[in-house]
């Protein structure tokens, strides 16, 4: 048993209700998206199948919303029951996106309702499809503010710190930090991949169990090329992200690459093993990727970890194994997606009649899990490799934390609520779809032969 | 108005906002336990489920507003409140998340599933009583700061005090009679008189215990916090006004007549009586530690997040507005007549 320290338990806490909640938020802010493209191109086309998944997807999110809901309640709430010290000092500063996020979030919540009561209330579905806009500007602006919050952890700006105490203080710079519009653009991306990917397996699924109804493969189809768009732009964002790194946290960077002499020219190491004395190991090496991930060229100086304070180091292990699983998954979904696309491409006539390519649709449906994990690790990374900071360079997490005697009870009962949540979300999400396939549906609705092929 | 002042009132209204969606939404899923177990759902349950579904995850959205609008103009309150509430509010957010997420699940995955509706009733009878306590805490003597500025929260006196009985007592109790009171009214636009004489009777039968209860926090307040009680006293046309209102509102629910000005009457009750406990409460968020005037935020955010505020009303309150026209004054919809086609009544819309 780890003995009773409130640091380390509301750490622990603390990730454990944002590796719940991510997944849940991540949907939350993707599948509006999908949802509206379906939507969008049933609408345009004509093609009640479209519709159709609209509606279907929109049933399942309710779900997904529903505890998404309640655990961003939870981590709301939590971020000042265990971390009362560093809400009173960054209070002053980052109040006003976290104020604005539930603005957003108040958009999101009342035009949801009304999106999902009001399929066939308007005579013409534009109206319908037009509610769904401020549901997917209002996730996406929350994804952006709560974003910044974190973006300020990472590179607090807009006040000046005197005697410990923060004045001066400019709101609109503590929210536009250096750090928030990669870390924005990195976000929305990849929750927009996640969810065209966790949409695809499910109609790769479908196929490769012998369902081959129109229906799944316009699904796939329109999640895969979205899923195509999207990775190239995460790929584009996370190289801006290599240089915000290096320009701001150069430890942060230098942690996950294993990174210890400052020089030009540096390689990139994937994978590899750490020894005591600091050596790497059986690592995949790149030469000068490092340094073009950073600068742009292969002579730009990298600053490595020789030159951190040894207690100023983020865990070396965890962040460069994270990293690395992020960037592998990154370009696992990427070579799917196009693999996809270009398979699409040659077989563009008979796409909905060709039976698909068993490997690809199993690689579609690996993609699904991989991609919750990238997140998982991505924002692992991220969170680990700014420790000790709670705000770099200027409060350490410790500092931060509650003193109360009750955290690991806490703990317990907050776990033990999230596996019985998820595990029955779960459950609530198979029984919904299982015993109600697809192409059941459309034959209850009358809707053979979704309109125009 | 100073922007402390307009600040605090801004967020006094939100929580207000908040007790009431909240109450018809607890009280809602407490009575839709209660007659599944009593074997009256069938007659009630269409007309809480039509008004609940679109509106569920906007209550939730009230109480993280008050909140991150507590923390971003008051940010020693969560250093406070923060330190000491720790398991109180970790048990309301349990309860919370419980209540959340198991509607969503009884609602639009299985079925009339006996365990869910038993966890979403009880869970949100539960939080008003555990939020509750948040507000007996603000009363001061429960939280104690020691010589090198640590916070300690005291059980014990809390456990030991009638104040916060008091206070537990009136937030169950209100919300049965304020939501019962909305139900009738929704349930008299619904046309269903089956619904409307059962909820009419939950309504009346919690009237009395709800005045009563009103009468015993001013008993408690008095001997827990004088200074607050005598602010009280100042403002007693306001309590009056109050006590006037909710005569009115049970008049016409009991001579069945006027559903609607009955429940507005109900929100002038309660409305009354919370801004004059809130302006006596003043300058004290947490007393005494935290007072309105010297624990603001600096101006520059105050100034940002009343920006932010106007904006963000300019945004809101539309689309509220058009959340109730469609689920709340159509006739239609209440009546559950889709596309004009009746008959369908109750059907899910997804």
């Amino acid at each position: 048993m780890l003995t009773y320290d409130p640091v380390i338990f509301s750490r622990i806490l603390t990730g454990l209700t944002l590796f719940v909640h991510i997944v849940y938020a991540t949907i939350g802010v993707g599948m509006p998206l999908m949802i509206a493209l379906a939507e969008w191109i049933g609408i345009k086309r004509g093609d009640s199948y479209y519709l159709l998944m609209a509606r279907r997807w929109a049933r399942g999110f309710t779900v997904t919303v529903a505890v998404g809901v309640v655990t961003g309640t939870c981590i709301g709430l939590q971020l000042s029951l265990l971390w009362p010290n560093f809400m009173r000092v960054a209070g002053q500063a980052i109040a006003l996106p976290l104020f604005m996020e539930t603005f957003a979030f108040f958009v999101e919540a009342i035009f949801l309702g009304i999106y999902l009561y009001t399929w066939d209330r308007f005579p013409n579905r534009i109206y319908h499809f037009l509610l769904l806009v401020p549901v997917a500007i209002g996730s996406s602006a929350s994804a952006f503010f709560i974003t910044a919050v974190n973006g300020f952890m990472n590179a607090p700006r807009g006040f000046d710190l005197v005697n410990g105490k923060m004045t001066n203080i400019e709101p609109i710079v503590a929210m536009f930090n250096p750090a928030m519009p990669t870390k924005v653009g990195h976000v929305l991306a990849t929750a927009y991949v996640t969810c065209a990917f966790i949409m695809a397996a499910i109609s790769a699924m479908s196929l490769l169990r012998g369902r081959t109804h129109a229906y799944y493969k316009k699904a796939l189809r329109m999640s895969m090329v979205t899923a195509l768009l999207f990775s190239v732009a995460t790929a584009v964002i996370g190289d801006f992200s290599g240089k915000y790194l290096h320009e701001y946290q150069p430890e942060k960077l230098a942690a996950a690459e294993w990174h210890f002499e400052t020089k030009s020219h540096a390689e990139l190491v994937f994978g590899g093993i750490l020894t005591e004395n600091n050596e790497v190991k059986y690592g995949f090496r790149i030469p000068f990727a490092l340094s073009i991930l950073a600068g742009g060229t292969p002579d730009t100086v990298v600053k490595g970890l020789n030159e951190v304070p040894v207690e100023e180091r983020p865990p070396l292990k965890a962040s460069h194994y994270f990293f690395d699983s992020m960037v592998f998954i990154g370009m696992y979904l990427t070579v799917v997606s196009l693999w996809y696309v270009i398979w699409f491409m040659r077989n563009r006539r008979q796409s909905l009649k060709k039976p698909h390519n068993r490997l690809l649709l199993r690689a579609v449906v690996l993609g699904a899990p991989l991609s919750v994990l990238a997140i998982e690790f991505g924002w692992m990374f991220a969170e680990i490799g700014r420790q000790p900071w709670i705000l770099w360079k200027v409060m350490t997490v410790a500092e931060g934390a509650t003193t109360s005697n009750h955290v690991d009870t806490m703990l317990w009962l907050f776990t033990l609520l999230y596996l019985v949540i998820t595990v029955t979300a779960i459950r609530v999400l198979i029984r919904m779809f299982k015993h109600n396939p697809a192409e059941d549906e459309i034959k209850a609705l009358g809707w053979e032969g979704g309109g125009k092929k | 108005m100073s922007y402390e002042l307009v600040g605090i009132t801004v967020l006094w209204i939100f929580l207000f906002g908040y007790l009431l969606v909240a109450s018809i939404d607890f009280g809602a899923g407490f009575f839709s336990y209660v007659s599944s177990v009593t074997g009256k759902r069938h007659i009630i349950h269409k007309v809480i489920e039509r008004y609940l579904s679109p509106v569920w995850e906007v209550t939730n959205v009230f109480l993280v507003f008050f909140y991150i609008g507590l923390v971003g103009f008051f940010p020693d309150s969560a250093y406070y409140y923060g330190t000491a509430l720790l398991v109180p509010g970790s048990l309301a957010l349990i309860l919370l998340a419980i209540r959340g997420s198991y509607y969503a699940f009884s609602t639009y995955g299985i079925k009339s599933n006996r365990i869910y509706l038993f966890l979403y009733g009880v869970s949100g009878w539960l939080i008003p009583a555990a939020l509750s306590t948040v507000l007996a805490i603000s009363e001061g003597g429960y939280i104690s700061e020691g010589a090198d500025g640590s916070i300690s929260f005291q059980f014990l006196s809390l456990f030991t005090n009638i104040y916060p009985y008091s206070v537990i007592v009136l937030a169950l109790v209100s919300v049965l009679y304020i939501s019962a009171m909305f139900l009738t009214y929704y349930a008299s636009k619904a046309e269903d008189e089956g619904a409307l004489n059962i909820v009419r009777k939950y309504a009346l039968m919690w009237s009395a215990p709800t005045i009563l209860a009103s009468l015993f926090v001013f008993y408690a307040i008095q001997g827990h916090n004088a200074e607050h009680f005598n602010n009280m006293v100042d403002r007693a046309w306001m309590f009056v006004l109050s006590f006037l209102f909710f005569v009115i509102a049970v008049y016409y629910v009991w001579r069945r007549r006027r559903y609607g000005l009955a429940f507005l009457c109900v929100i002038l009750q309660f409305g009354f009586a919370w801004f004059g406990y809130g302006s006596a409460h003043l300058p004290y968020v947490l007393y005494p530690y935290i007072n309105v005037y010297e624990h603001v935020t600096n101006p520059a955010m105050a100034y940002a997040l009343i920006v932010v505020f106007v904006l963000g009303l300019l945004i809101l309150l539309p689309s509220l507005f058009l959340l109730l026209r469609l689920f709340l004054f159509d006739a239609n919809y209440v009546k559950g007549i889709k596309n004009g086609i009746g008959g369908r009544s109750g059907k899910k819309h997804i």
